[in-house]
């Protein structure tokens, strides 16, 4: 349901953006930026994401962009911006979880916040100058710079028996890099600095010498435990911008898709948060059910993790009825087992002691700073885009969400285990009322200057990806934006006053992405 | 208590046999005496660097340590520092923020070592390529003793990959 102008009590004449999802677009002057982030704010909308754009080839200057999360849908603001010296009013007071969002378009494209906030680098290590900006257009794809030094200034904590512990990028055990400044005193964390971009890669600059076909595959790569939502999500933003409706039978299987990615992340993480309490037992039993659920998709849809099994258009595999009893079956055995293991972890005084208060974000905080995914419904944030914006396929299952309000390790273990056992009930339904006909159906040609929109509750939150085309159906801006942006400043709260030894505990229960927020 | 050992005792040895080295994956001749071999089958160190990748040859490598494949059984273990490593294990294209902390790992690595190169990110640079942010492939930052491609490559590529470092080399 479309309601006429959505967006007029905040003073917007908001056009509805074509699409599977409930998306609108306005343009707006940078002096009203401000204004409307603190009455969208007021009414609870949710910061999505922020990026820029380089538009000097179309002979305009470059644009800010932010993604609002409004109950009536996604609103994507646009803000044109000057040639020389883009400066907008920064909006990371309003929204704190655009602090480091405005800092990489600053690294990235040099369109710079100019209030006197956080003005440290972030995506930019030493990889190129200062002043160099390699998102511009007028940076070919061929540009190197040389390596700079790279400094970084963290906020340093004083005090009679402060110490800091430096970790990474390189960690202990099987981890993606990044950087934790811990100001400890004795056992317990004061602070924890993150620093990340260790494994900024060029994503969106790879993006946009890329054909809408070619880019599938890359944006299955994002963020590879997430590469179905972002698969679809990607799909979903082409299809939006070159006016595709993928078939029902495509959509239906998306969502199986999907909910097998959030069981397997889910049954990683529940077998990770017991070993993190010395309980090994439940890594090596959720382990072995991940595994049986990996080669459960390797047998069915060709693939472990079901890379590429999204493309725009539809799907590229198809589940058919013997298979889809098969699945059924399957789960139904996986299902028994996580049932007998909750009830081993409820039960297990030694791991219920150390998830039990642990890492705690209250309701209020998880506000406040914009907590977002699973993280979130741990933490009183009630939302979840199969149940806000129920499209199809999720409209006739009627999803049920997740949800706690502790905002401990706890309820981050409870979330998950209620979200195992929904997402299995939503892949039998699927699977079982698979609707008939084809699987993909031929993408249109993209017109120069369309925009798409895909928005996925991926199994660790929501992943946006924003797309703008040009001639040829060519990438003139994509910008994939994964849930860890918001949620990795979270962490940094969580921590407070607890031990160092738990930061292990804490970190696995948010299980956030580094490439997915490196880009 | 008792429902635990009860699930430990239904689920019985999942563990499946060990794949046997393929001398295809190898990017060198071994460089290493059967003396030294001998004693890395028995008990070798690894170290994981995650220089760059998508996350996904990481979900396989954590897959490689479970109940299936259970590495540790065959004297292979990760551990905490390249101090105490004879092979590193690295995935991704090589960002070039990552490039440093590499080649500072593969300096604190003691000879003799060994790299495995995982993944097409870590064996050609894969969808990422080379570009102002990233190095492409691992051998173009650090010396590759065996390359194991796939995306991401199944737990059982991975450990032949592994278990390829460490053989004689049948080609000499």
């Amino acid at each position: 349901m479309i309601v006429e102008k959505p967006f007029s009590e905040l003073g917007l004449n908001a056009a509805a953006l074509p699409g599977a999802m409930p998306a609108f677009c306005a343009s707006i002057p940078a002096g009203e930026l401000r204004g409307i982030c603190e009455q969208a704010r007021a009414r609870k909308a949710r910061i999505v994401a922020l990026w820029g754009s380089d538009e000097t080839q179309r002979s305009a200057g470059f644009a800010l962009h932010l993604a609002l999360a409004f109950p009536a849908g996604l609103l994507w603001l646009s803000v044109a911006l000057p040639r020389e010296d883009p400066r907008y009013p920064g909006i990371a007071d309003i929204y704190p979880g655009a602090n480091r969002m405005q800092r990489a378009t600053a690294d990235l494209l040099g369109i710079r916040p100019d209030d006197g906030a956080d003005t440290r680098k972030w995506l930019r290590h030493g990889a190129w100058p200062e002043d160099a900006f390699p998102l511009r257009k007028n940076v070919g794809a061929a540009v190197r710079f040389a390596q700079q030094p790279d400094g970084y200034p963290f906020v340093p904590v004083e005090g009679e028996g402060v110490h800091e512990i430096p970790v990474g990028p390189v960690h202990a055990g099987t981890i993606e890099p990044g950087h934790f400044r811990f100001s400890i005193v004795g056992e317990k964390i004061l602070r924890l600095e993150e620093r990340l971009g260790y494994k900024h890669k060029g994503i969106e600059k790879r993006f946009e010498a890329m054909t809408l076909e070619e880019g599938a595959k890359l944006a299955g790569r994002v963020s590879g435990d997430s590469t179905v939502a972002y698969a679809w999500a990607y799909a979903m933003a082409v299809e939006g911008a070159t006016g595709t409706s993928p078939p029902s039978r495509a959509l239906a299987l998306r969502g199986i898709f999907l909910e097998l990615e959030r069981i397997a992340n889910h049954l990683g993480d529940l077998g990770y948060l017991g070993n993190d309490v010395a309980l090994s037992f439940g890594f090596f039993q959720f382990w072995r059910l991940k595994e049986d659920l990996l080669r459960l998709n390797s047998r069915l849809f060709g693939h472990r993790y079901l890379m590429d099994a999204i493309v725009p258009g539809g799907v590229a595999k198809d589940l058919q009825r013997p298979d889809a009893e098969f699945l059924a079956g399957q789960l139904d055995g996986i299902e028994r087992e996580v049932t007998t293991l909750k009830a081993i972890y409820d039960e297990h005084a030694g791991a219920q002691d150390r998830f039990i208060m642990t890492g705690q974000v209250l309701p209020e905080l998880a506000e406040r700073m914009g907590l977002t995914g699973i993280a979130g419904r741990a933490s009183g944030m009630a939302h979840d885009l199969r149940t806000d914006q129920p499209i199809p396929p999720w409209q006739q299952l009627d999803p049920r969400m997740a949800s706690h309000t502790r905002g401990d390790v706890a309820a981050r273990v409870s979330v998950r285990f209620d979200e195992v056992f929904e997402s299995m009930r939503l892949v039998r339904a699927l699977a079982q009322e698979l609707p008939s006909g084809v699987i993909r159906t031929a993408v249109a040609a993209a017109k120069a200057g369309a925009r798409g929109l895909g928005w996925v509750e991926g199994w660790r939150g929501e992943v946006l990806v924003a797309l703008e085309t040009t001639a040829a159906d060519r990438i003139h801006r994509l910008h994939p934006h994964d849930p860890s942006w918001q949620n990795w400043l979270l962490l940094e709260h969580a921590v407070h006053g607890n031990i160092v030894p738990d930061f292990p505990l804490i970190n696995k229960s948010f299980n956030l992405s580094y490439s997915g927020a490196d880009l | 208590m008792y429902q635990l050992l009860k699930q430990i005792v239904k689920t019985g040895i999942v563990t499946e046999r060990a794949p046997l080295p393929d001398t295809a994956l190898r990017e060198v001749e071994q460089r290493l005496g059967e003396v030294i071999l001998k004693h890395f089958g028995r008990a070798l160190a690894i170290r994981h660097v995650d220089a760059g990748s998508c996350n996904g040859c990481e979900l396989e490598i954590h897959a490689m340590n479970g109940p299936y494949y259970n590495l540790e059984r065959l004297g292979i273990k990760f551990v905490a520092s390249p101090r105490h490593a004879d092979l590193l294990l690295v995935t991704g294209p090589v960002s070039r923020h990552m490039e440093t902390a590499l080649k500072r790992t593969w300096e604190a690595t003691p000879d003799p070592k060994l790299v495995v190169a995982i993944g097409d990110c870590g064996c050609t640079g894969g969808v990422f390529g080379e570009s102002y942010a990233s190095c492409g492939r691992v051998s173009n930052v650090i010396p590759v003793d065996v390359s194991v491609p796939g995306c991401p490559p199944a737990p059982v590529d991975i450990m032949q990959g592994i278990l390829t470092a460490i053989a004689p080399d049948k080609r000499r």
